[in-house]
């Protein structure tokens, strides 16, 4: 959990306070902390003047303002039909074993969120995965134990 | 339908002065441009195939002061990488693009929305703008563009529920009429194009309608983008000119050993091997926003088929019965099917709830998912029961 | 106009008109169902789906405008294999119990199955895959998605007329639902329990928590007392659950009906209507010199009336700052409940620990009213249980009465008498006129300016209704309001409502005193009244309580005997301390989510 602070005010100032600028200012509070708490979407409710359902109505609709919580670095892994073929499945069993946790769920330190995605654009470079915001491509077993170890020591 | 061959092309990302071909369409009236992007028979390169001009014509008619340019790159389709990469490469000449459809219209203001996959381009695209925003103020043209981020949801790519979702609000499709070009993003009259249709406008206006007409049959002119993947030794994008058929296409990205190519992605059509000779690529036979997948004799055709149910299931906005209850029951009666707790005459009731999605459907996604059940359990059906 | 074609008949309609509109002009009957008249287009359901010659696919034609030309046909094959389908989609989600429902009979979705879908279905039953939430943590409603068939009638209910917005639409795809804010409990929320959801819900997704069984226990129970309280409201729209029409006035068979059922004394919420008036008028007058003659800084101006519990629960989370400007009086029903096992019982000698005080109300919110922990001023809970109009007919209809041939028959005394002034508080605008009525005859000591005692510029269905009333020749005790000009607003529906507010939290607000019904149409819209409603239902339901008014000999609040007498007897005097005991209440802040 995180507390939202200024945040929400900060970011109305930048974007506006109209029903448009809802999606960015959500889209910020998720790239600094993942999700979106109850606190948050309140916030921005207030904000805007929109109702807190209306808020939690349109995150819930797209796939990554998650409004439940989410670790430091988010993985999705593509399950669409090229990734499939590719190798997906071997993917998601190496991230398994390696950060002990199960698709959908989230590290005990908070540090991984392991989730499937649909089709992320990359199928000529099969399978592929996106942490956070950034792809990787091309994935082995090997390849991506090595990525996840990189995020480990950061 | 005539069949062109297979033939590589270079057009959109063939090394231009963006500058230049501006400063040429800034000199050409709204209506010299429409014109010439009439004359080509340029249609849109996303999937839905609406002739271009025709679209600029209708959306520059309208006497609204205020009108947008829409890019819409949220690219979600199964297969398709193509806008990504163009977008990584030539900005300039997506931008450009816009520019171009903004003086056609009479838009000054442009959108790009840019799904929140591909949000890691941003850090290069930005300043990418700053040099193209100031480049245009230097040629005198008023034009801005803005950058709109997706968040993860594929129905966005359809147009009014991208408009919804730059208004703030979730992506669900709208009631149409009115159309976009009467009633587009914040109820103004918009275009709205494909990333690789705003860069083929400006190589019209650089070469000539008449050098575009040279490629593609008589209603698939030009050439296209396509997203080749799967069971091919050479996965990638491919710039083609429209008119081969599917055997062509397989003879030079097959591994020798395709059984179906699905084309279009999973709102496509899936092509097995006995109808590759007849099938051709361009709007006339088999439209498509470029999604090529090669599945070769080892793919379960199930597999894919349930890929790509589960895909819709859960990509659907939900608000239509069609669409959200359609593909639930579609992906849960090929399971049954599979599984044997359903007679395979199921597959027929199927078939028919498939033809009533087509037709009942708010919009696109929801009358799609009839293409891919319908072909692949037509062509496959022994596949899907055993 | 514009010139189409349907079922190859011509039919000419302003631009702008809906394909569906323009069938309806032919008396061609499309079936519909997210689609109601009280909200905007939809076009979701997909069932009122026709075919346009010409066009690629079926439309929507509730959502289609018409154009010159267009040829339509509403019962092809293509038609008619499409709507089989969509009804029988929305059937496979649908958790179909019809038998143990509360809306059997009365469900939309039931009547398009019995016309297009009946026989059996071929489709797969995805209920059970859907873990589908039953929330009944409301004590006024049960929100049960196992049989939302997602129309969204609830969200724009709740968002368009109601303002609150307290469910949206939530997820996509097959996890797609209504929900509140982050799926809490709907009594966790800004939910005001307007019960507007519940009038407009096609299916049994949203109805009234019902205490049904409870009262009958309570009547079968020969330890009990059970005294029932009947709304201005109820008596008007009763009749449409029992095969009248709207706007039929029901009141003597109503009492006679509940004195079959076994109530032990049938009184009227009236006599407590017409008492509100007397505090509350009271109340308003001495705010307004405090505030105009004293100067007190601390009286908080416009006065809001405090008769609603869905704009009380509205302002509580939407404007707690403007609480203090709230009459304190409780309502109608909780003055009732609190004399009831006071005055009442000590009257009647019964022991107030033996009465069950029930209230038969046109609204759900009542129902978390009769809740709050406040409302104990007799010692005991003041309403034990509130049943909404709708379930009243379904308890005659328990009974096997042969409604339509009962006689007339007379509220109990003590508290049963009341007065046109009381009846009128049921429809928008009433509470307002009824308090004029007697403020101006105690202010000046001559009636209402206005024929016949009606008050016209405070009726109707405007959603916000404003009028000056000049007070003129004015008896000592009052000088000091002598050529004031009293300004009123009038608002139903929280829409409304929400303007209102915005105007005094600007400070534009120019009024002194404000009437505020959260249901369109005042309580005669209220959530607890037979379903459907529609504008012209609730225009004739309006016209009725007016008609009742006009029907009675005694027109004005401070004219009922039963009130006269209870101050006499009992309380003293309005605002005494012995009013503000048990006739006032206090309210609470609560979270704007």
């Amino acid at each position: 959990m995180y507390q939202v602070g200024n945040l929400v005010k900060e970011l109305s100032d930048r974007h506006g306070r109209e029903r448009e600028s809802l999606m960015p200012i959500l889209q910020d509070i998720v790239q600094k902390h993942n999700y979106l708490t109850d606190e948050a979407m309140v916030e921005v409710a207030r904000e805007l003047d929109i109702s807190a359902a209306e808020v939690y109505g349109t995150a819930s609709f797209y796939t990554f303002l998650d409004t439940q919580v989410k670790g430091k670095y988010v993985i999705r892994v593509c399950k669409t039909i090229t990734c499939s073929m590719k190798g997906k499945s071997d993917i998601i069993h190496t991230l398994e074993d390696m950060l002990k946790i199960k698709v959908g769920e989230t590290t005990a330190d908070k540090q991984f969120s392991l989730i499937e995605t649909n089709c992320i654009g990359w199928c000529h470079k099969a399978p592929a995965i996106l942490i956070n915001e950034m792809p990787y491509t091309e994935l082995t077993p090997e390849k991506v134990t090595e990525i996840i170890k990189n995020y480990m020591q950061k | 339908m005539e069949n062109k061959g297979l033939n590589k092309v270079d057009l959109i990302f063939e090394k231009i002065d963006s500058k230049e071909v501006l400063m040429k369409a800034f000199k050409m009236s709204s209506a010299e441009i429409i014109q010439s992007i009439l004359d080509s028979g340029l249609k849109g390169r996303g999937g839905a195939g609406f002739p271009t001009g025709l679209k600029w014509k209708y959306t520059a008619a309208e006497k609204d002061p205020v009108k947008y340019i829409v890019c819409n790159a949220d690219e979600g389709e199964p297969g398709t990488f193509k806008d990504r990469e163009i977008l990584d490469r030539v900005s300039n000449k997506v931008h450009g693009g816009m520019a171009i459809a903004g003086r056609a219209i009479g838009a000054k203001k442009g959108i790009v929305y840019l799904r929140g996959e591909y949000r890691y381009l941003l850090p290069k695209l930005m300043p990418e703008l700053d040099s193209f925003h100031k480049m245009i103020k230097e040629i005198g043209y008023d034009f801005n563009i803005e950058y709109c981020m997706g968040s993860g949801a594929y129905i966005c790519g359809e147009e009014s529920a991208l408009f919804e979702s730059v208004e703030g609000k979730r992506g669900e499709p709208r009631n149409k009429p009115p159309y976009p070009t009467v009633s587009g993003v914040f109820n103004k009259p918009t275009s709205i194009n494909n990333v690789e249709t705003l860069v083929t406008t400006m190589m019209i206006i650089n070469h000539g309608a008449q050098n575009f007409i040279q490629y593609g049959t008589k209603d698939s002119r030009g050439s296209k983008v396509f997203s080749i993947s799967g069971d091919t030794p050479t996965p990638g994008i491919f710039e083609l000119e429209l008119g081969m058929t599917v055997q062509q296409f397989v003879n030079e990205f097959g591994d020798g050993d395709t059984k179906a190519v699905q084309v279009g992605g999973a709102s496509g059509f899936c092509v097995p091997r006995k109808k590759f000779t007849e099938t051709i690529i361009g709007f006339e036979g088999t439209p498509t926003g470029g999604s090529m997948k090669l599945f070769n004799s080892s793919r379960s055709m199930y597999n894919v088929l349930h890929n790509y149910l589960d895909f819709f299931t859960e990509e659907s906005c939900g608000q239509c019965t069609p669409c959200r209850v359609g593909c639930q029951q579609l992906l849960k009666g090929v399971e049954k099917v599979k599984k044997g707790e359903a007679k395979s005459t199921y597959l027929t009731e199927l078939m028919k709830l498939a033809d009533s999605m087509k037709i009942a459907a708010k919009c696109g996604l929801g009358q799609s998912v009839g293409n891919a059940f319908k072909s692949i359990v037509g062509n496959f059906r022994e596949e899907i029961i055993y | 106009m514009i010139n189409l074609f349907i079922n190859d008949q011509k039919v000419s309609v302003q631009a702008g008109t809906t394909v569906l509109a323009a069938a309806k002009k032919l008396k061609i009957n499309i079936p519909t169902l997210c689609n109601h008249d009280d909200l905007c287009v939809a076009g979701n359901c997909r069932v009122c789906l026709v075919e346009q010659k010409g066009a690629r696919t079926l439309i929507a034609s509730c959502a289609t405008p018409v154009s010159e030309g267009m040829d339509i046909h509403t019962n092809t094959l293509k038609v008619r294999n499409a709507r089989k389908h969509v009804v029988e989609l929305l059937l496979s989600e649908h958790r179909s119990d019809c038998t143990k429902c509360y809306k059997n009979q009365n469900c939309e979705l039931q009547s398009l199955a019995n016309e297009f879908a009946f026989g059996d279905h071929i489709l797969l039953d995805l209920v059970e895959d859907h873990k589908y939430n039953i929330d009944r943590s409301s004590p006024s409603f049960v929100k049960d998605d196992s049989k939302c068939i997602r129309c969204q009638r609830c969200v724009r209910t709740c968002s368009e007329l109601q303002y609150i917005s307290a469910i949206s639409v939530a997820n996509k795809g097959a996890h797609q639902k209504i929900s509140s804010f982050h799926d809490r409990p709907m009594s966790h929320v800004v939910c005001t329990n307007c019960g507007q959801c519940v009038n407009r819900c096609p299916t049994g997704a949203l109805v009234e928590k019902t205490y049904i069984d409870q009262v009958w226990d309570a009547i079968y129970d020969p330890d009990k007392h059970v005294v029932v309280q009947t709304a201005p409201a109820v008596r008007v729209a009763l009749g449409e659950d029992l095969g009248y029409d709207p706007g039929e006035r029901v009141t003597g068979k109503m009492v006679n009906a509940l004195k079959q059922l076994g109530f032990s004394s049938v009184l009227d919420t009236d006599f407590s209507a017409d008492l509100t008036i007397m505090e509350e008028g009271t109340e308003l007058l001495v705010r307004l010199k405090k505030a105009l003659v004293d100067g007190d800084k601390k009286i908080s101006l416009p006065m809001f009336t405090s008769c609603s519990p869905g704009w009380i629960k509205f302002i509580e989370h939407k404007y707690p700052e403007f609480l203090p400007n709230l009459s304190t009086c409780k309502s109608p029903q909780q003055m009732f409940g609190a004399l009831a096992k006071t005055f009442y019982a000590k009257k009647r000698n019964i022991d107030p620990s033996k009465i069950v005080s029930v209230s038969i109300m046109p609204c759900t919110a009542k129902k978390f009213e009769a809740d709050r922990p406040e409302m104990r001023a007799s010692g005991f809970k003041d309403v034990d249980y509130v049943l909404t109009t709708r379930e009243l007919a379904v308890m005659i209809k328990q009974a096997g009465l042969d409604f339509r041939n009962l006689d007339a028959a007379k509220y109990d005394s003590i508290m049963g008498d009341s007065t046109g002034a009381a009846v009128i508080f049921g429809a928008t605008g009433g509470v307002m006129e009824a308090a004029l009525r007697t403020a101006y005859e105690i202010v000046t000591g001559r009636e209402v300016p206005f024929g016949n005692l009606n008050i016209t510029p405070v009726r109707g269905m405007d959603g916000v209704k404003e009028a000056t009333i000049k007070i003129e020749g004015c008896v000592d005790a009052w000088k000091f309001l002598e050529g004031a000009e009293l300004k009123v607003a009038i608002a139903h529906g929280l829409v409304n409502a929400n303007k209102i507010m915005k105007l005094v939290k600007e400070g534009k607000a120019p009024y002194h005193f404000v009437e505020i019904m959260a249901c369109p149409g005042g309580c005669i819209g209220g959530g607890g009244q037979p379903i459907p409603t529609n504008l012209q239902i609730r225009k004739n339901r309006m016209k009725a309580i007016y008609s009742e008014d006009e029907g009675m000999v005694l027109r004005k609040s401070h004219q009922n005997p039963d009130v006269i007498a209870i101050y006499k007897e009992f309380l003293d005097q309005p605002n005494s301390h012995k009013s503000h005991e048990l006739l006032h209440t206090h309210y609470v802040e609560r979270d704007n989510f």
